[in-house]
């Protein structure tokens, strides 16, 4: 199968912290791939690698065969990959549904003055992108807070509009930084089921950090684990519960419990 | 509430405005008639510098130099060659200077453009410095424009300044520019492009990863606050029919500063109804300059005064209502519609 994305060599160093080193992986196109390893392993440093918020010191992001390291973020995204963050970092002022419209923005073809002088094809834009939104806002079960203020919402519904968001900038490939973070067993059961849907009506590549085993050993098709910055296994979910040096650095017994 | 609806009760707004301006040019006194030209102009000056720091989050600095930029372009363009010829006493001006001329809508556009322009030259450098920096690097930008005004003689006629610059600058002038300038920024503001204004304020990192190219709309939203800067800048050339290059002290940012955030900080209303507000109440403090009697005391008049109460009123208002008057809220005709519903079941 042919690898959408592909991160090859990524090293980040800060300073003296090498905080990822020579980081690879190949995600074919409609896969689940999951990214973990202990706390400070560099998951997060991978991620903002990959969507250009860190220039990597070394090594290439290649998305659909095309070099994209080093570019800016916002083109990043307008070449096709979204993301959501650890910490949700949502508009907080603004409501659900203006949420997402920032996210359409990337997409928006009419400019900003044909909106001021009331140019038909830019009012009939603003029209689509109200519908999609609310479309999107439906897809995450949010219709009935798209009037809400994205800092009112509850938990699990930030989360969900933080994806909602991220799928209005039309990605190929989405990025999840622990979407299970904070949520109940209930929640991250219906989070999996989520993820799934998502990827199969978006046509969706889906790369996640998660700490819930549950999540991700349900979810992923695939597995990188990082422990210091270093790759130290790469496979599938039974592979990866059954290595041996997964289980030392990181999983230890809860894994075994679970599995 | 329908888009139709909302044209024809924006219509009638504008028109009873009209209706409402007609009447006092005919029956108000000329005190009272600058006074109302003051309060379109700085709502103006207002709106522009909110959407700069209100709705996209730059703290500027800048404005009085953006405004002294309008207001030389402008005058510069409405004084007839003949009174250039006399006006600049120190020395003579540049020939292009003094052939320079154009009508009044031109001029005043000419200033904001050229506002504009100087707001994209700074702002490619600085728009990418952090906050703190931004207001300080402004301020700079604002005193050099200052300075060239004193140094420039053959242009600016140094610091004397100009005068008797021809009074076009009328009611009809002044609520026109304003409002095309809320028009234009109430349209960008209520548009995606300006839901990603605010979404840059409230989280720079976020927005750009949801694609927003936040430094070409920081530079948008900065030029096109300049750019009224400047308009204002030139109408209020005209309205004095004086300018100077002390005219354009830091205090003229801070008057502007302190109606944008008694009004509150993205609120468009807030503006409007602080711009109105803070220039009549200016002019109402005017009387504490004069000497006030209190039975047989007799009390100096300390000029400066006014700025003293005013400043302690600003103060009150960020220790006792730190969000302003509105907030980020605005007064809607969604919003009336649901009080005068909520008025009739009570
Ligand atoms: N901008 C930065 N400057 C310096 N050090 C950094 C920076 N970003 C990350 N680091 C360091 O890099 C290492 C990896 O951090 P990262 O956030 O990628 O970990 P993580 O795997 O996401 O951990 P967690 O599970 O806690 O989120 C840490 O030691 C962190 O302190
Ligand atoms: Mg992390």
């Amino acid at each position: 199968m042919k690898a959408l994305v592909e991160a090859r060599d990524l090293t980040m160093r800060f300073g003296g912290l090498v905080a990822v080193s020579e980081f690879s992986l190949a995600i074919p196109k409609g896969a689940i791939v999951g990214l973990i390893g202990p706390n400070g392993a560099g998951k997060t440093t991978c991620f903002n690698m990959i969507t250009g918020f860190y220039r990597p010191t070394s090594g290439q992001v290649v998305l659909d065969g095309q070099d994209i390291t080093g570019l800016p973020p916002h083109l990043v995204c307008r070449a096709g990959i979204a993301r959501t963050f650890q910490n949700i970092r949502l508009f907080g002022n603004a409501t659900a549904l203006e949420n997402v419209l920032v996210g359409m923005y990337v997409r928006q073809k009419t400019s900003w003055w044909q909106s001021v002088v009331f140019w038909p094809a830019a009012l009939r834009e603003q029209e689509t992108q109200r519908t999609r939104a609310m479309e999107l806002l439906a897809a995450v079960g949010l219709t009935d807070m798209a009037a809400e203020k994205a800092s009112s919402l509850p938990y699990g519904a930030q989360r969900r509009l933080e994806i909602a968001r991220a799928l209005a900038t039309g990605p190929r490939f989405l990025l999840l930084d622990e979407p299970a973070a904070g949520m109940n067993p209930q929640e991250s059961q219906e989070l999996m089921a989520f993820i799934r849907r998502i990827r199969d009506d978006f046509d969706l590549t889906i790369l996640l950090i998660e700490h819930d085993m549950k999540v991700v050993m349900g979810v992923c098709e695939h597995i990188a684990v990082l422990d210091y910055g270093v790759t130290i296994a790469e496979g599938s979910p039974a592979a990866i519960q059954a290595n041996p040096k997964v289980i030392e650095a990181y999983l230890g017994e809860e894994a075994l419990a679970h599995a | 509430m329908n888009r139709s609806l909302h044209i024809i009760l924006n219509c009638g707004v504008v028109g009873c405005l009209g209706i409402l301006l007609a009447l006092a040019e005919r029956f108000l006194d000329g005190y009272s008639i600058q006074i109302l030209n003051l309060v379109a102009i700085n709502i103006l000056l207002a709106l522009s510098l909110n959407l700069i720091y209100g709705f996209t989050g730059m703290f500027s600095l800048g404005h009085a130099g953006f405004m002294a930029i309008g207001a030389y372009v402008c005058a510069l363009l409405i004084l007839t060659p003949d009174q250039k010829a006399t006006l600049f006493l120190l020395e003579p001006a540049y020939p292009w200077i003094e052939a320079a001329h154009a009508p009044f809508l031109l001029a005043v556009a000419a200033g904001g453009l050229a506002a504009g322009a100087a707001a994209l030259l700074v702002g490619i450098p600085l728009l990418r410095l952090g906050d703190d920096y931004l207001g300080i690097a402004t301020l700079g930008f604002a005193e050099i424009v200052r300075v060239l005004a004193n140094n420039l003689p053959r242009i600016t006629n140094g610091a004397l300044g100009f005068k008797g610059i021809p009074a076009y600058a009328d009611l009809w002038w002044n609520y026109g520019w304003c409002l095309l300038g809320l028009l234009i920024v109430v349209r960008l503001l209520g548009s995606t492009t300006g839901q990603c204004l605010k979404a840059i304020r409230d989280d720079e990192i976020a927005a750009r990863a949801m694609g927003v190219d936040a430094f070409r709309l920081k530079l948008l939203s900065f030029t096109l606050g300049a750019f009224f800067a400047g308009v204002g800048g030139g109408l209020l050339a005209s309205l004095l029919t004086t300018i100077d290059p002390k005219m354009f002290l830091f205090t003229m940012t801070f008057n502007v500063l302190m109606m944008v955030v008694m009004g509150g900080l993205g609120s468009v209303t807030g503006s409007v109804i602080a711009g109105a507000a803070v220039t009549m109440i200016l002019e109402w403090l005017r009387f504490v300059e004069n000497p006030i009697t209190v039975g047989n005391l007799t009390l100096p008049g300390i000029p400066g005064m006014r700025m003293v109460v005013f400043s302690l009123l600003l103060i009150a208002v960020i220790l006792f209502r730190r969000e302003g008057l509105m907030g980020t809220r605005e007064i809607t005709w969604e919003r009336m519609a649901a009080w005068v519903r909520r008025g009739r079941t009570a």
